[in-house]
């Protein structure tokens, strides 16, 4: 299944990247476990505060499908 | 309603004016409220903030807008509300936030004006760098 991933703001800055798309086995992968994957990959560890929306709405925990946007989200700041 | 929230840049005075003009013709409106939001040039261990370069998950922000403003207009008893936001590098003393609701007496305008001011700032996915005079920058968080 392949997963499309969205950067933001300061994460964007770290990854060095705004958008990538990651391919993992199976047709079921855990959000949590992509976290800690892109978190691994990009050493953002000590980065707080970082939400996460699935096919633009913020979530938690859930089961990412094939085709899904998921975007790591640093504290907003509009206005 | 018109859902262009994103401006690229400043948002420039005459955008207030104009949109004021606009509502002449909407003669059931007996008070509008408006909120304007400035870049403020805060300074950071010795360092001023020149400018702040705005940017946002544009299609997650599009959908939080329109839940803001279902919300918006079922809480309260509003005419109309108009939203716009900074996309870019606005300097400071420059505007990148302008609310404008209107209702037929003050009390809706000014509250339903503050709710989706405050819900903005927390729910819609903008990110701001502020960028100081030496050109180092920070990333802003929302207190």
């Amino acid at each position: 299944m392949t997963v499309t991933i969205k950067y933001f703001g300061l994460i964007a800055e770290r990854t060095g990247r705004k958008e990538e798309v990651l391919t993992m086995d199976g047709e079921n992968y855990d959000l949590k476990a992509l976290k800690e994957r892109c978190f691994s990959k990009y050493d953002l560890s000590d980065m707080q505060s970082v939400n996460i929306a699935v096919n633009q709405s913020l979530e938690t925990s859930c089961t990412l499908k094939s085709g899904d946007e998921v975007a790591f989200l640093p504290p907003f700041a509009g206005g | 309603m018109p859902k262009n929230v994103f401006v690229q840049g400043a948002i420039p005075p005459e955008k207030v004016s104009d949109s004021i003009a606009k509502h002449q013709s909407k003669t059931s409106i007996g008070g509008h409220s408006i909120f304007l939001g400035q870049v403020r040039d805060d300074e950071v261990d010795g360092k001023v903030v020149a400018a702040i370069e705005y940017s946002a998950y544009e299609e997650m922000a599009e959908k939080e807008l329109d839940k803001i403003r279902e919300a918006a207009f079922s809480k309260y008893d509003l005419i109309c509300a108009h939203i716009y936001h900074s996309l870019g590098v606005v300097r400071s003393g420059e505007l990148c936030f302008f609310v404008f609701t209107s209702s037929a007496h003050r009390k809706s305008a000014r509250e339903a004006n503050q709710f989706l001011v405050d819900e903005i700032k927390e729910r819609v996915p903008i990110f701001g760098k502020e960028i100081f005079e030496d050109a180092t920058h920070q990333w802003k968080v929302n207190q």
